[in-house]
């Protein structure tokens, strides 16, 4: 019966990750506009007059493709198996593939380690509130929950950097690591690395954690209330394993859902935050790639948000029949 | 006989937040002997379970205990908490729920529901490993008539039946002396509600626990139990040994309450009704709870309580009831 469930997730998962591919495919040919005008438009613009020979020039160089649809759509689904998304408009001495692959690190530790951090924090923090609902730690975890869900990350982020950075200097004003570094795995660098991302890190984990809070909470109290709970006391169980055993570790499952959907979101990198902190991550990319119409790289970063949140999810999925044995029967 | 159970002047009141306070139990006295089975009746909202859960020291905010004194086995229960009142479960009181149905976790097999009790309550020096919750386990499931693969099952592959058995396994594994059934067979359909009120009366006999058993199935508690108290609005209105409840009741409650019932093979099916409602648990009683509804009803109904006086062979609340015996005595007596 789980070999069923799994199957039929297994098909699930190829289904719509290929609706995905060929949306991601489909969007951008069916945009009126097309890069090659958007280029000549601000040469016309600048007076700049334009021959045909010129124009076929840019359209070689923006890689336009030729043929039919089918052909196209061929060489597209090739291209992603080789891993090839082209030529970035914003670095031209990398490819889009390289330039995604060297700011991916920085994103994954980043905004993963403080995803996965503010899940397990707030989730803690969620369950002893539930608990101890009414009483005065409850009020505590409530109020300072709703206080810091109050703040937008970015601006959070701006805040630590002007007293923290500039005026107290206790951290890096700017960047992953110390202008002048070659990143390497070595100690040293790995220790700077760390430096620069205690702000970012603290600025997305306090802003996430008050939604884990008070998810867990409110399942908490939900499960409290459930018969099985009082039996366990009338069956005299100890305290800590009717609150974790019981309670808790039902009332964990729809936060479970939340949490793959929020690490598949990881990928797209915290934008915001990144930008305010000139974090060399993919959020960072994505704003370069937006800003300077870079439509590989933008195409090439959609399709990595979409395929990781699509991969997200099919792991929750799977996991999901290890902890609730109702599903998949 | 000796008492096991001494209930005296119990009183319950659910306080919230914001709104009006019940008190859905007032004044309660109850004392249940050793190794009796008791039945407890009357109509929804009655104060049966809360009485139960008050019994048994489960009542949540926002209902809380208003007074009164219960004394188990001669310890002052009404006051003991924390680890003290964990501690007297084992060999203490067990409670069986209304909806057995939801009673298991959803993420634990039986085995873990076994083993999660025989932990929270061995001895000092005393370990359970694998081996002996299964074997425990074993014994338990064998006494509520289940095979042994049950154990290694989740809830969700139980039928209702089946669980309500579990249930009443979990409860059995700490060889209580008092349990009380919340309603067990409600949610269950009438041929598996035979069988499971059979094991109960099994158990309860074999087992000489002290058991009271909650229904508003008047037909199932005079079939099961040796006494019935009757509640209503809160109070205990009437108590009789079952078999003189069938020859007939004293109190003009307890008669409504049989005439509810009908023989499903009779030619032509009247239900008996009960005319009105229950009277507004969030006010003092001046008179008796059940006169608005009563037709027997006179003006002293209204103005006095009725106390709960020896009357047939048991005890009944009724001025009325009260009087007519009275006077029969009286007539005796002169001639």
């Amino acid at each position: 019966m789980r070999y069923r469930y799994v199957r039929r997730k297994v098909v699930l998962f190829v289904i719509t990750l290929w609706a995905a591919l060929t949306l991601n495919f489909l969007l951008p040919r069916l945009m009126p506009g097309s890069p090659v005008d958007a280029a000549l438009g601000k040469l016309a613009a600048a007076g700049v007059t334009i021959t045909n020979a010129e124009r076929t020039a840019i359209e070689m160089q923006l890689g336009v493709p030729h043929g039919s649809l089918i052909t196209q759509y061929w060489q597209y689904l090739t291209g992603i198996a080789h891993f090839n998304f082209g030529v970035s408009y914003s670095f031209p001495n990398e490819t889009v593939a390289q330039a995604i692959g060297s700011a991916a690190p920085w994103t994954l530790v980043l905004v993963g380690s403080t995803t996965i951090f503010a899940f397990i924090i707030g989730t803690l923090l969620g369950v002893y509130a539930g608990w101890r609902r009414g009483k005065a730690a409850d009020s505590v975890i409530t109020v300072g929950a709703t206080f810091f869900a109050g703040f937008p990350p970015f601006w959070l982020g701006l805040l630590a950097l002007y007293w923290l950075s500039f005026k107290l200097g206790w951290f890096p004003i700017k960047g992953g690591y110390s202008p002048g570094v070659t990143p390497s795995l070595s100690l040293s660098f790995l220790a700077d690395a760390f430096d620069h991302s205690i702000l970012p890190a603290l600025a997305l984990a306090i802003t996430s954690l008050s939604g884990w809070v008070f998810g867990m909470r409110n399942n908490m109290i939900n499960t409290l209330g459930e018969d099985y709970v009082t039996f366990a006391e009338a069956n005299g169980l100890r305290t800590r394993t009717v609150a974790l055993l019981y309670a808790a570790r039902n009332a964990l499952l729809p936060n479970v859902t939340a949490f793959g959907l929020s690490l598949g979101a990881v990928v797209g990198g915290a934008v915001l935050v990144e930008g305010v902190f000139g974090y060399p991550g993919l959020g960072n990319l994505l704003y370069i790639a937006v800003s300077n119409h870079d439509y590989p790289l933008m195409q090439a970063l959609f399709l990595v948000i979409t395929v990781s949140m699509l991969v997200a999810i099919f792991i929750v999925d799977l996991l999901y029949v290890r902890l609730d044995p109702r599903v998949g029967q | 006989m000796t008492v096991l159970l001494e209930a005296r002047g119990v009183n319950v009141v659910y306080e919230p937040v914001r709104g009006v306070r019940i008190w859905s139990v007032r004044d309660v006295d109850l004392t249940l002997e050793q190794g009796e089975f008791v039945g407890l009746v009357g109509e929804s909202g009655c104060g049966k379970s809360t009485l139960a859960f008050a019994l048994t020291r489960m009542l949540r905010p926002p209902a809380r205990l208003d007074g009164g004194a219960i004394k188990f086995d001669g310890v002052d229960i009404a006051t003991v908490e924390g680890e003290a009142l964990r501690r007297q479960r084992r060999n203490g009181f067990a409670l069986v729920l209304q909806s057995g149905m939801n009673a298991l976790n959803p993420v634990r097999t039986v085995e873990h529901h076994l083993g999660d009790v025989l932990k929270a309550h061995a001895r000092k020096g005393e370990r359970f490993s694998a081996g002996a919750v299964r074997r425990r386990g074993a014994e338990l499931i064998d006494m509520v008539r289940l095979p042994e693969s049950v154990l290694y099952r989740f809830p969700h592959e139980l039928s209702g039946g089946m669980r309500q058995r579990v249930s009443i396994a979990l409860a059995l594994s700490l060889q209580p002396r008092f349990i009380v059934f919340d309603e067990p067979t409600t949610a269950l359909d009438v041929i598996v509600q035979g069988a499971v009120m059979q094991t109960i009366k099994d158990l309860q006999r074999d087992q000489g626990f002290t058991a009271m058993l909650i229904s508003h199935d008047l037909g199932v508690v005079l079939e099961a139990t040796d006494r019935v108290v009757v509640m209503y609005a809160g109070r205990i209105v009437e108590g009789q040994p079952s078999k003189a409840l069938l020859r007939g009741a004293h109190h003009p409650y307890t008669e409504a309450l049989l005439g509810c019932y009908a023989d499903p093979r009779a030619d032509e099916v009247r239900l008996g009704e009960i005319s009105g409602a229950l009277p507004d648990l969030s006010l003092p009683n001046t008179g008796c709870p059940f006169e608005p509804r009563c037709r027997l009803a006179e003006a002293v109904c209204a103005e006095q309580m009725p106390p709960l006086s020896p009357l047939g062979e048991g005890t009944a609340a009724c001025h009325v009831r009260a009087r007519e015996v009275g006077a029969t005595v009286e007539m005796r007596s002169v001639g």
